[in-house]
Protein backbone atom coordinates (compact mmCIF):
# COMPACT_ATOMS: atom_id res chain seq x y z
CA UNK A 1 0.00 0.00 0.00
CA UNK A 2 2.84 2.45 1.25
CA UNK A 3 4.44 1.67 -2.45
CA UNK A 4 1.15 2.20 -4.28
CA UNK A 5 1.32 5.55 -2.38
CA UNK A 6 4.93 6.43 -3.41
CA UNK A 7 4.51 5.71 -6.61
CA UNK A 8 1.81 8.26 -7.31
CA UNK A 9 3.60 10.51 -5.18
CA UNK A 10 6.37 10.15 -7.38
CA UNK A 11 4.41 11.01 -10.36
CA UNK A 12 3.35 13.86 -8.75
CA UNK A 13 6.23 15.32 -8.44
CA UNK A 14 7.41 14.40 -12.15
CA UNK A 15 4.65 16.52 -13.33
CA UNK A 16 5.62 19.36 -11.18
CA UNK A 17 8.99 19.21 -12.54
CA UNK A 18 7.48 19.10 -16.33
CA UNK A 19 5.56 22.28 -15.35
CA UNK A 20 8.84 24.23 -14.20
CA UNK A 21 10.65 23.32 -17.13
CA UNK A 22 7.74 24.53 -19.03
CA UNK A 23 7.83 27.38 -17.46
CA UNK A 24 11.44 28.13 -18.17
CA UNK A 25 11.29 27.23 -21.58
CA UNK A 26 7.35 28.42 -23.58
CA UNK A 27 8.37 31.79 -25.15
CA UNK A 28 5.44 33.95 -24.15
CA UNK A 29 2.36 34.21 -21.51
CA UNK A 30 0.23 32.17 -22.96
CA UNK A 31 2.14 28.78 -23.76
CA UNK A 32 3.48 29.30 -20.28
CA UNK A 33 0.01 29.69 -18.79
CA UNK A 34 -0.89 26.42 -20.01
CA UNK A 35 2.26 24.36 -19.19
CA UNK A 36 1.82 26.28 -16.09
CA UNK A 37 -1.58 25.44 -14.56
CA UNK A 38 -2.42 22.30 -16.18
CA UNK A 39 0.17 19.85 -15.00
CA UNK A 40 0.65 21.69 -11.32
CA UNK A 41 -3.36 20.45 -11.58
CA UNK A 42 -2.54 16.82 -12.20
CA UNK A 43 0.41 16.85 -10.21
CA UNK A 44 -1.21 18.49 -7.33
CA UNK A 45 -4.23 15.38 -7.41
CA UNK A 46 -0.89 12.61 -8.07
CA UNK A 47 0.24 13.74 -4.45
CA UNK A 48 -2.95 14.32 -2.77
CA UNK A 49 -4.15 10.70 -3.79
CA UNK A 50 -0.59 9.09 -2.71
CA UNK A 51 -1.04 10.44 0.56
CA UNK A 52 -4.61 8.64 0.72
CA UNK A 53 -3.18 5.88 0.05
CA UNK A 54 -0.78 5.89 2.61
CA UNK A 55 -2.83 7.44 5.39
CA UNK A 56 -6.41 6.44 4.81
CA UNK A 57 -7.89 7.95 7.59
CA UNK A 58 -6.76 11.78 6.23
CA UNK A 59 -9.79 10.99 3.36
CA UNK A 60 -12.22 13.33 4.71
CA UNK A 61 -9.69 16.74 4.93
CA UNK A 62 -7.11 15.49 1.81
CA UNK A 63 -10.43 15.27 -0.44
CA UNK A 64 -11.43 18.77 0.55
CA UNK A 65 -7.97 19.81 -0.53
CA UNK A 66 -8.95 18.31 -3.73
CA UNK A 67 -12.18 19.72 -4.70
CA UNK A 68 -11.12 23.01 -3.63
CA UNK A 69 -8.16 22.67 -5.82
CA UNK A 70 -10.47 21.38 -9.05
CA UNK A 71 -12.82 24.66 -8.66
CA UNK A 72 -10.42 27.11 -8.14
CA UNK A 73 -7.31 26.46 -10.53
CA UNK A 74 -8.95 26.58 -13.54
CA UNK A 75 -10.63 30.33 -12.34
CA UNK A 76 -7.84 31.81 -11.19
CA UNK A 77 -5.99 31.13 -14.73
CA UNK A 78 -8.81 31.51 -16.21
CA UNK A 79 -8.82 35.49 -14.72
CA UNK A 80 -5.35 35.88 -15.06
CA UNK A 81 -5.60 35.56 -19.05
CA UNK A 82 -8.41 37.40 -19.57
CA UNK A 83 -7.35 40.36 -17.91
CA UNK A 84 -3.69 39.89 -19.58
CA UNK A 85 -6.05 39.56 -23.23
CA UNK A 86 -8.03 42.83 -22.46
CA UNK A 87 -4.56 44.18 -20.95
CA UNK A 88 -3.78 43.49 -24.95
CA UNK A 89 -0.76 41.14 -24.98
CA UNK A 90 -0.62 39.47 -27.90
CA UNK A 91 0.74 35.85 -28.88
CA UNK A 92 4.46 35.86 -29.98
CA UNK A 93 4.33 33.73 -32.89
CA UNK A 94 0.57 34.54 -34.05
CA UNK A 95 0.21 32.10 -37.14
CA UNK A 96 -3.67 33.46 -37.50
CA UNK A 97 -2.22 37.25 -37.86
CA UNK A 98 -0.36 36.61 -41.11
CA UNK A 99 -3.26 34.09 -42.91
CA UNK A 100 -5.49 36.93 -42.47
CA UNK A 101 -3.31 39.30 -43.58
CA UNK B 1 11.74 7.43 -0.88
CA UNK B 2 10.13 10.54 0.84
CA UNK B 3 13.66 12.29 0.79
CA UNK B 4 14.12 11.95 -2.76
CA UNK B 5 10.24 13.36 -3.31
CA UNK B 6 11.04 16.27 -1.54
CA UNK B 7 14.26 16.78 -3.13
CA UNK B 8 13.09 16.57 -6.84
CA UNK B 9 10.12 19.15 -5.41
CA UNK B 10 12.31 21.22 -4.14
CA UNK B 11 14.40 21.54 -7.42
CA UNK B 12 11.13 22.40 -9.06
CA UNK B 13 10.30 24.89 -6.64
CA UNK B 14 13.59 26.38 -7.70
CA UNK B 15 12.76 26.70 -11.35
CA UNK B 16 9.64 28.40 -10.92
CA UNK B 17 10.93 30.84 -8.63
CA UNK B 18 13.51 32.25 -11.06
CA UNK B 19 10.79 32.53 -13.22
CA UNK B 20 9.17 34.73 -10.81
CA UNK B 21 11.96 36.92 -10.47
CA UNK B 22 13.32 37.18 -13.88
CA UNK B 23 9.67 37.14 -15.45
CA UNK B 24 9.72 39.73 -18.36
CA UNK B 25 6.06 41.00 -17.60
CA UNK B 26 4.25 41.20 -14.26
CA UNK B 27 1.90 38.91 -15.85
CA UNK B 28 4.60 36.16 -16.13
CA UNK B 29 5.54 36.55 -12.30
CA UNK B 30 1.64 36.17 -11.45
CA UNK B 31 1.70 32.94 -12.82
CA UNK B 32 4.53 32.02 -11.56
CA UNK B 33 3.05 32.88 -8.34
CA UNK B 34 0.20 30.48 -8.48
CA UNK B 35 2.22 28.04 -9.33
CA UNK B 36 4.44 28.47 -6.42
CA UNK B 37 1.22 28.16 -3.90
CA UNK B 38 0.18 25.33 -5.81
CA UNK B 39 3.31 23.59 -5.19
CA UNK B 40 3.98 24.39 -1.68
CA UNK B 41 0.42 23.23 -0.99
CA UNK B 42 1.52 19.62 -1.79
CA UNK B 43 4.77 20.67 -0.22
CA UNK B 44 2.67 21.10 2.91
CA UNK B 45 0.83 17.81 2.49
CA UNK B 46 3.81 15.46 2.11
CA UNK B 47 5.28 17.55 5.12
CA UNK B 48 2.07 16.65 7.19
CA UNK B 49 2.87 13.29 5.87
CA UNK B 50 6.59 13.26 7.15
CA UNK B 51 5.89 14.32 10.87
CA UNK B 52 2.41 12.83 11.22
CA UNK B 53 0.72 16.00 12.29
CA UNK B 54 -2.72 16.28 10.61
CA UNK B 55 -2.88 20.02 11.94
CA UNK B 56 -0.58 21.00 7.98
CA UNK B 57 -3.44 19.64 6.05
CA UNK B 58 -5.82 22.68 7.48
CA UNK B 59 -2.65 25.27 6.61
CA UNK B 60 -2.76 23.71 3.20
CA UNK B 61 -6.55 24.08 2.84
CA UNK B 62 -6.08 27.99 4.19
CA UNK B 63 -3.07 28.57 2.16
CA UNK B 64 -4.66 27.51 -1.15
CA UNK B 65 -7.83 30.15 -0.53
CA UNK B 66 -5.42 32.72 0.28
CA UNK B 67 -3.39 32.22 -3.07
CA UNK B 68 -6.56 31.70 -5.19
CA UNK B 69 -7.92 35.38 -3.42
CA UNK B 70 -4.15 36.97 -4.40
CA UNK B 71 -3.84 35.78 -7.87
CA UNK B 72 -8.05 36.62 -8.17
CA UNK B 73 -6.52 40.36 -6.97
CA UNK B 74 -3.75 40.81 -9.21
CA UNK B 75 -5.77 39.66 -12.64
CA UNK B 76 -8.26 42.62 -11.76
CA UNK B 77 -5.08 44.62 -10.75
CA UNK B 78 -3.54 43.95 -14.45
CA UNK B 79 -7.18 44.49 -15.46
CA UNK B 80 -8.37 47.87 -13.87
CA UNK B 81 -5.96 49.28 -11.90
CA UNK B 82 -6.40 50.00 -8.40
Amino acid sequence: MELIGYLFIFLGVLAFVVSAIGLLRMPDLYTRMHVGTKSTTIGTLLVIVGVIFIEPQWFLKLSLIVIFILLTNPLSSSVIARATHRDGLTLKNDEMKEITK
Amino acid sequence: MFNIAIVILSSALLLTLYRFLKGPTLSDRIVAFDVLSIMSISLLVLLSLHFQRELYLDIALVFGLISFLGATLFARYIEKGV
